[in-house]
């Protein structure tokens, strides 16, 4: 690691300034982390007398277990949508206010709010938009034909989870990529267009190629988003169902842990996350580095 | 612009007020929601304002919805507001002392310190779930303040954004400050604290908005309903058993719960953007 | 007010680079010391020993009657003026100069008249409410200066403070330098790579050459005795002409001709040193030199050329009107007072 040259000396005090951040480390993430660790590889019966080290059970039962790969493909088809559609009406967006240069700061403005907006809440918004009996789009769809209800429906219920984390999600995406549009030099779209290329040319020929490495970080960053913070989304809203439609990864460690009280399992879940975002901070340090690169 | 096109400056404009009318619209209509009677959302959602803003406002602030078993809002936002006030100054000044610390000492374990901090990243509270709470419940911090905020105050992020900050700082000024006669801590506190105002304002926008918006971690250590947030809350009263929710008072919720942070973010843009693109880096 | 002894000084960086070998220095009371040599060669090295910004690896450091190796920069009564200046951005001009005076606990009052008087002497005074960033360069250098001076310490140290300041400028505040030294007498070492600035502003001059000292004395002298071919490639401009003599029975024999040897020197091969602006034409002169260029200065010119049949490079600083032109092969004297010979071995003076 890089550091100062200039530094000062001093016998205790560098460890005294560290010293909180080191313990509450150790103490709410680290021990916490290796406890789970732990119990992944322990069973206890069903009175919690008797705990038995039983190895990888844990992770082979889970892997046996339909409604854990269920929960695995349903986490990675709503990351997938999440990320694709809050990625491309964000990139939309940003485009459109990449090129009105004089207002693109009043649309950013309108644009980034639902940032501040928790997961939560914005699950209850859409929730209360889609209810079945008192809400408006639930009422726009059936005016088209469409009986909307996500207390019944999985697939409704997916879509209302995965509008809400998107509707979210768009205005991060949106800064990223007009800040990433705007620091491609106009003298290049310029020079583009002066050679002939028109707008979709120039854009799928300058702009795109310049901001891949802006869609590759947001790619990892939209993933660990819908993987790991939509916890709210599907808690205030649809609790994993109707079945388990939508019981995503982080919602299923949950309820395990908490009602099911299935320890081993829960651990088992919780050490197959962290190598999740293990290989996802993985990912994104190896765009960092080559960022340093260039 | 390029060239001129009258067409598709219309097309852009429109695109762009059309996606911000579609940001707005879920929380407008809870707004209008807000401001009418249960009778009257019950039948169909209005589409404009009704008369009953200031009724619902001050129900759910002074009393609460009773029927859901949830404080009065005011606790809540009280509970948020000191919740997410202790994580943004604590993970702060962690942060800030420990990046000074690995930035301006060579000591023994430092290399490790740095990397405890830097495995944090990998934890986030939802992978470690019930062994986190434990410690918790052990500790007695269920149901208090300090059981709210300082598990969450570690942060890699805001130590890593510090660091970079620092690195970024001139040797010659911390040269000149010795030879003025500053040892560490007054170079701390006279020299690199001031230089580091900006970035302190906007972390300080992103951790608000981060520490108003925790749900899990609330939901997890708090059952006295007299430390509840108010996003927290909001799901217990959406939530209320058998009883038909009551969709006006919710949503009188909802606004009050999204209102702090939307208005920090809007009220320090500047701040929030850079702060925002800043730590990504 | 005090001197300076810097004792057999060594450094080594961590990574086994030896950028001080061994340096022993002596610096009188008010005196001005300037430190001079290529980029590398450890001044700035030599002088944050001296600040005490850099640990002493071996030998000693005595300011006063104190030895400082283990004292804090602080601690050592010493001010310093950085290249970039380090002015503290987010301070007022007034607070970037007391922020050390507060940090000794000077009470406010008397901080006040300080650095008003600083300022005065400076010219700072309309400026003190001012944050660097709203100063010029020049401005900006002289705030650096009055950081240091307010404090009214036993030594300055200046790492080449002119270095960011346009030609005038330099010129000028070069002279303000001076001028304040003289005035306060407080003993300064001053780091520099421009020789004219070490030339005019020295009382007593330091040659370094890679960690070591190369020669020392007052300006004068090391022009007029270079110790060393180092020191008289290094100092003078346009550089001195050197060439591969010998002297025997019939004097010193040079590629351009015989002329006679100074008195004392051993026989035997010589590098000759002539200073351009000790050649003087004269056409039956025993040197000579085929124009190539003729660069015109104003009050004078330098004729650049080769000694005919040989490939020594050789430069001679006319004055007056009759310049040569391109080509023209001129005859040239030097007397023999003004001729510098070195060991070819050891680049040693020989005389
Ligand atoms: N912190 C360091 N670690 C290792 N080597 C160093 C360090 N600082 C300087 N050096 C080396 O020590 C030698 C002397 O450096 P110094 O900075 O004293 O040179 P200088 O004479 O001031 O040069 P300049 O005129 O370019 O400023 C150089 O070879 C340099 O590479
Ligand atoms: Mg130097």
């Amino acid at each position: 690691m890089r550091t100062k040259t200039v530094t000062f000396r001093h016998k205790w005090l560098p460890y005294a300034l560290i010293a909180p951040q080191i313990v509450i480390t150790l103490i709410f993430f680290i021990w916490p982390a290796s406890q789970a660790l732990y119990q992944s590889v322990l069973r206890q019966d069903a009175f919690g007398l008797r705990t038995d080290f039983v190895g990888m059970a844990n992770f082979v039962r889970l892997f046996a277990d339909d409604n854990y790969i269920n929960s695995f493909v349903t986490t990675i088809s709503f990351s997938a949508m999440v990320a694709g559609f809050s990625m491309g009406i964000a990139l939309i967006m940003a485009i459109m206010a990449d090129r009105v240069i004089r207002r693109a700061m009043v649309y950013r403005t309108l644009l980034i709010w639902p940032y501040a907006v928790a997961p939560a809440v914005a699950g209850v918004l859409w929730w209360f938009l889609f209810n079945p009996t008192i809400g408006i789009a639930a009422y726009a769809l059936d005016g088209l034909g469409y009986d909307w209800n996500h207390y019944r429906d999985g697939g409704d219920a997916m879509t209302l989870i995965v509008v809400a984390s998107t509707w979210r999600q768009v205005s991060y995406n949106f800064l990223f990529f007009l800040a990433g549009l705007q620091a491609i030099p106009r003298s290049l779209t310029e020079a583009a267009a002066i050679d002939g290329a028109g707008p979709v040319k120039r854009f799928v020929t300058i702009q795109l190629p310049l901001l891949s490495p802006t869609v590759f970080f947001l790619i990892v960053v939209n993933v660990v988003y819908a993987f790991f913070e939509t916890f709210g989304v599907v808690h205030a809203t649809t609790s994993g169902g109707p079945g388990q439609a939508t019981n995503i990864l982080v919602y299923k460690v949950w309820r395990d842990a908490f009602e099911g009280l299935n320890l081993g399992s829960s651990a088992a879940q919780s050490v197959i996350l962290m190598v999740l975002v293990i290989a996802l901070t993985a990912i994104q340090f190896r765009y960092i580095e080559r960022k340093v690169e260039y | 612009m390029v060239e001129r096109r009258p067409f598709l400056t219309f097309i852009q404009h429109a695109v762009l007020i059309l996606g911000a009318a579609m940001f707005v619209f879920p929380i407008y209509l809870a707004f209008v929601a807000s401001t009418h009677t249960a009778a009257e959302v019950s039948g169909g959602v209005p589409l404009l304002p009704g008369a009953e803003m200031i009724r619902n406002y001050s129900l759910v602030l002074g009393e609460g919805i009773s029927a859901a078993g949830a404080p009065p809002l005011w606790i809540m936002l009280m509970n948020s507001t000191i919740m997410a006030l202790s994580i943004t100054i604590g993970k702060i000044v962690i942060s800030l002392l420990s990046a000074f610390a690995v930035v301006y000492f060579k000591f023994p374990f430092r290399m490790l310190a740095f990397w405890t901090i830097f495995v944090t990243l990998m934890l986030p509270v939802e992978v470690r779930i019930l062994p986190t709470f434990e410690v918790v419940a052990q500790l007695g911090m269920l149901n208090s303040y300090a059981g709210l905020s300082i598990p969450l105050i570690a942060s890699a992020t805001a130590t890593f954004l510090f660091r970079q900050f620092f690195m970024t700082v001139p040797d010659q000024l911390t040269e000149a400050a010795r030879i003025d006669g500053a040892g560490p801590m007054k170079f701390f506190r006279d020299i690199l604290l001031p230089l580091s105002r900006t970035n302190l304002a906007a972390l300080f926008v992103i951790l608000f908005i981060y520490g108003w918006n925790q749900y899990l971690w609330p939901l997890l250590v708090t059952t006295d309903e007299s430390y509840y947030t108010i996003v927290m809350g909001i799901q217990r009263m959406a939530n209320a058993g058998e009883e038909t929710p009551q969709w006006h008072l919710i949503m009188a919720t909802a606004i009050l719960a999204l209102l702090p942070p939307v208005v920090v973010i809007l009220a320090m843009q500047r701040l929030f953007v850079r702060g925002l693109v800043e730590v990504e880096k | 007010m005090s001197n300076i002894q810097i004792n057999n000084v060594r450094k080594t960086y961590p990574g086994g680079i030896d950028a001080i070998r061994g340096i022993t220095l002596d610096i009188a009371d008010g005196e001005f010391c300037v430190l001079v040599g290529p980029s590398g060669c450890g001044k700035s090295t030599l002088l944050r020993m001296i600040a005490g910004l850099e640990t002493i690896t071996d030998g000693s450091v005595s300011i006063g009657d104190r030895v400082v190796n283990d004292l804090e920069p602080a601690e050592r009564d010493i001010a310093m003026v950085f290249q970039n200046y380090a002015l503290y951005p987010h301070m007022t001009v007034y607070g970037n100069m007391a922020y050390g005076l507060k940090n000794r606990g000077v009470p406010k009052d008397k901080i006040k008249v300080m650095v008003d008087e600083a300022a005065a002497t400076l010219g700072l005074s309309e400026f003190l409410t001012r944050k660097p960033a709203q100063l010029s360069g020049g401005q900006r250098q002289r705030v650096a200066m009055g950081r240091a001076i307010v404090r009214q310490p036993q030594a300055f140290l200046f790492d080449e403070p002119l270095s960011n300041l346009d030609a005038k400028l330099r010129l000028k505040t070069r002279v303000e330098i001076r001028d304040l030294q003289q005035r306060l007498g407080t003993t300064s070492i001053y780091v520099t790579h421009d020789q004219m600035e070490a030339m005019t502003l020295a009382d007593q001059l330091v040659v370094l050459n890679d960690g070591a000292v190369e020669q020392v004395g007052t300006p004068i002298d090391v022009y007029n005795r270079p110790a060393s071919v180092f020191v008289a490639e290094f100092i003078g401009s346009p550089p001195m002409n050197l060439m591969p003599g010998e002297i025997d029975e019939s004097g010193l024999v040079t590629p351009a001709g015989v002329v006679a040897a100074p008195a004392g020197v051993r026989h035997g091969a010589v590098t000759i040193g002539i200073r351009p602006e000790h050649l003087h034409p004269a056409s039956d002169g025993p040197l000579r030199l085929k124009v190539r260029v003729v660069e015109h200065l104003g009050a004078s010119a330098n004729a650049h050329g080769t000694v005919p049949g040989h490939a020594v490079e050789m430069i001679a600083s006319l004055t007056g009107a009759d310049l040569p032109a391109k080509g023209e092969t001129l005859g040239l004297t030097v007397a023999a007072e003004n001729l510098h010979l070195f060991d070819p071995e050891t680049g040693r003076r020989l005389h």
